[in-house]
């Protein structure tokens, strides 16, 4: 009898679930939008971040040589300025102009015809032949922090792989018999070296794709379940549902599958699009990801039901999502990562399930993990489904036939 | 007398502090079309939410077939159709398509279901479009589809809300003809709300009166239209050429004088009770200096028995309109100008 129970109850969720998808996919223009939002998300953000910061290239810079050379020499600076344009013909990041004074260079940073400039000081050939460091000045654009920093980074870098040059060869002026290794050996005693856990240089891209494929997904079902619900209120078709003799949460359980159908559709496309247009290497197992989505969906299904119950039509439930959505898509380490948070909204993250399945994802998709890895990030989201639609099934129950 | 099939005790509903529904009992006898009168917001689309296990009552009780509405709800829900004021029906699904689907979610064997869906189509003459998306269809034909997946399960009760609401003359002819019929043929006891008193006089065996969520009168049409009658109360249409406000309020001002319905420029019906009514407002009338060019005593009409019980009409219960410049006070409006 039970048994039976079971199987109509089942029955009669799949139908709906059916008849969900059908209207889905016979709305064209929703069938379209569908599948062009995760591809916008997926181009918007895979250009706009770059993917490993040395993209920035040709950057406007003014050069301001105030050297005024020593004992009628100006070799020192002349020697850095062929040394600079040397670099830069290999990496491109500068393109080098002259600038009359430091007043021309400022003029220019602020009605934004260059990001910043280089000042070589007037004593700079003097300091180097009398056995001084030379002074360089690095002006940066502080209306753009995001290029002044990356510009700041570059030009340290390039400056600093100069003077080890130039030392090297004072070294060997200094004692002949030191060979080039050794003179560097001297100069920097340390060789630093970066290496991931795994092979490949991972992007800003990997480290977000999982994040937007977790949010897609679960999103679809926060957002979805009360709108489809909602509108089939407003319609009246609630209704023709409700006269049947089926158990309500049959209704629920149907709709909910439809939901996690069109989410996992569009997460697969998000899949699709992150390997295919922006080369991220997916280490862990695919079937794990998609199960994965699958508990992230149910965490998020009893949320999803408690807000269908409290809204009364679309509109009400669109803004009841909006209100929800926006603090979870920034607190859940989908975009940034959550220790560059205040510790209070830290706390607040570790309340929301989105955390935990962008981690989990995240920790598969980029590092290869096995479910033993992430198995604290699994128990929460079971926790987390469990105890949410404990509480939102009576809730609805009762908001249904009021 | 027949057995009743729906038995309702002191049903109330409360949305907050508002009652919409005030501790109504009646019972809706087997076989019968019974009817729901009364003007919008009245309570009875409420009512029937109840009796269709969509809304819970407050209190009090009302059983379907023996069922209870609240304890035994999914065995009344074997019982009934339910044609709502709304379309319940997926603009994106074929005609064939949504019978199937609401079929489906009352068990009924697959081959079974078929067929009964076919025959339905059949029965509406929509076989030639049951695999057209019923968001295409006329509002007609729409209507014809709402009230066929009402009859997936063969209730043996239906519940129609306002079914012709919206519909033009022909189309509510028939559905009323179509009513009826399933009625006659298959013995389906029918309730039916409306505002209309077209439908509830042709259609209902039986009419409950509902003003402000309580049953005001419960009889057949034409008992209905007998007790006005008993109640010494005649409706007059008279028609006054030269119907001025001054000789309106004078009217309205007699004791015998009910209620006054300004119809046009010039006609005037009016409900009055007693022996000397005529007279009275034939001298009222010649006192104003009024033109009577003819006054006709009519048969009361549903729309006359509502009025009688609840003061007001039916169609606009929320606004009765007083008519501009309307003397009202206890002193004869002065005389404008001597001619």
């Amino acid at each position: 009898m039970i048994n039976m129970g079971a199987k109509t109850f089942i029955s009669h969720s799949f139908r709906i679930a059916w008849k969900d998808l059908i209207e889905l996919y016979r709305n064209k223009l929703g069938l379209v939008l569908l599948i062009i939002m995760p591809l916008f998300m997926m181009v918007m953000i895979g250009f706009i971040y770059p993917s490993n910061g040395s993209t920035v290239t040709n950057l406007p810079v003014a050069l301001l040589n105030e050297d005024l050379g020593f004992s009628n020499s100006n070799l020192p600076s002349q020697a850095f300025i062929t040394g600079l344009q040397q670099i830069n013909d290999q990496t491109h990041l500068l393109t080098l102009s002259n600038a009359s004074s430091i007043e021309d260079i400022r003029d220019k940073v602020q009605n934004g015809e260059l990001n910043g400039g280089i000042i070589i000081h007037n004593n700079f050939s003097e300091s180097l032949l009398s056995g001084e460091q030379g002074t360089i000045t690095i002006v940066t654009d502080q209306s753009n922090p995001t290029i002044s920093a990356t510009m700041q980074a570059a030009l340290s870098a390039t400056f600093d792989q100069m003077s080890t040059l130039l030392a090297q060869q004072n070294v060997q002026m200094l004692n002949s018999s030191v060979t080039t290794n050794n003179s560097l050996a001297i100069i920097k005693p340390y060789n630093v070296q970066t290496e991931g856990v795994v092979s490949g240089n991972p992007s800003y891209f990997d480290f977000i794709a999982p994040g937007i494929m977790a949010m897609t997904v679960m999103m679809s079902v926060m957002t979805g379940l009360p709108v489809a619900i909602s509108q089939e209120k407003e319609v009246g078709t609630m209704d023709g549902m409700m006269v049947a003799p089926i158990n309500r949460m049959s209704i629920i359980l149907g709709k909910t599958l439809a939901q996690v159908a069109r989410g996992l559709l569009q997460g697969g496309i998000i899949l699709v699009l992150a390997v295919g247009l922006f080369g991220v290497a997916i280490q862990g197992s695919i079937l794990l990801v998609f199960s994965l989505l699958l508990l992230g969906v149910f965490a998020f299904v009893g949320l999803g039901i408690v807000i269908t119950s409290f809204a009364k039509d679309q509109e009400t439930a669109q803004m009841m999502m909006t209100t929800l959505m926006f603090p979870m898509m920034f607190l859940s380490g989908v975009f940034f990562p959550i220790q560059q948070m205040p510790w209070y909204m830290q706390s607040i993250s570790k309340f929301l399930p989105l955390t935990y399945a962008v981690d989990a994802l995240r920790k598969v998709m980029v590092l290869g993990a096995d479910v033993s890895d992430i198995s604290s990030d699994l128990v929460v989201l079971v926790v987390f489904g469990v105890v949410t639609t404990i509480i939102a099934v009576p809730i609805f129950r009762r908001m249904m036939t009021r | 007398m027949k057995k009743s099939i729906i038995e309702v005790k002191n049903l109330t509903k409360m949305f907050n502090k508002f009652t919409a529904v005030d501790n109504v009992s009646f019972e809706v006898r087997k076989g019968e079309i019974f009817g729901l009168l009364g003007p919008n917001g009245a309570g009875k689309s409420t009512i029937l939410r109840m009796l269709s296990t969509l809304a819970r009552p407050t209190s009090g009780t009302a059983t379907i077939g023996g069922y209870d509405i609240v304890k035994n709800d999914n065995e009344v829900r074997k019982l009934i159709g339910i044609v709502s004021e709304k379309m319940i029906m997926y603009n994106r699904l074929t005609a064939k398509e949504n019978l199937l689907f609401f079929g489906s979610l009352f068990n009924i064997p697959k081959d079974v279901l078929t067929k009964k869906v076919d025959d339905l189509l059949e029965l509406v003459q929509l076989t030639k479009f049951k695999d057209s998306q019923v968001g295409t269809f006329s509002t007609g034909m729409q209507q014809r589809m709402n009230v066929v997946r009402a009859l997936l399960n063969t209730p043996r009760v239906l519940y129609l809300d306002e079914p012709t609401l919206g519909l033009d003359p022909q189309s509510s002819v028939e559905i009323r003809e179509f009513i009826k019929k399933l009625n006659r043929e298959n013995g389906t006891t029918v309730i039916v709300t409306t505002h209309m008193m077209v439908d509830a006089d042709l259609m209902c065996d039986r009419i409950a009166i509902i003003d402000h969520g309580k049953i005001v009168a419960l009889d057949t049409s034409s008992n209905l239209k007998k007790q006005l009658n008993g109640t010494n109360t005649t409706i007059l249409k008279l028609e006054i050429a030269n119907l001025t406000p001054t000789i309106l309020g004078s009217i309205r001002a007699l004791k015998c004088v009910d209620s006054v319905i300004q119809e046009d420029s010039t006609h005037l019906k009016i409900l009055v009770h007693g022996e000397e009514a005529f007279d009275s407002i034939i001298d009222a009338i010649r006192e104003k200096k009024g033109k009577l060019t003819s006054i006709e005593n009519l048969q009361p009409t549903l729309e006359d028995v509502f009025l009688h019980l609840t003061g007001h009409q039916v169609r606009d219960s929320t606004n009765q309109k007083i008519p501009m410049n309307t003397h009202s006070g206890p002193f004869n409006r002065p005389k404008a100008r001597i001619r």
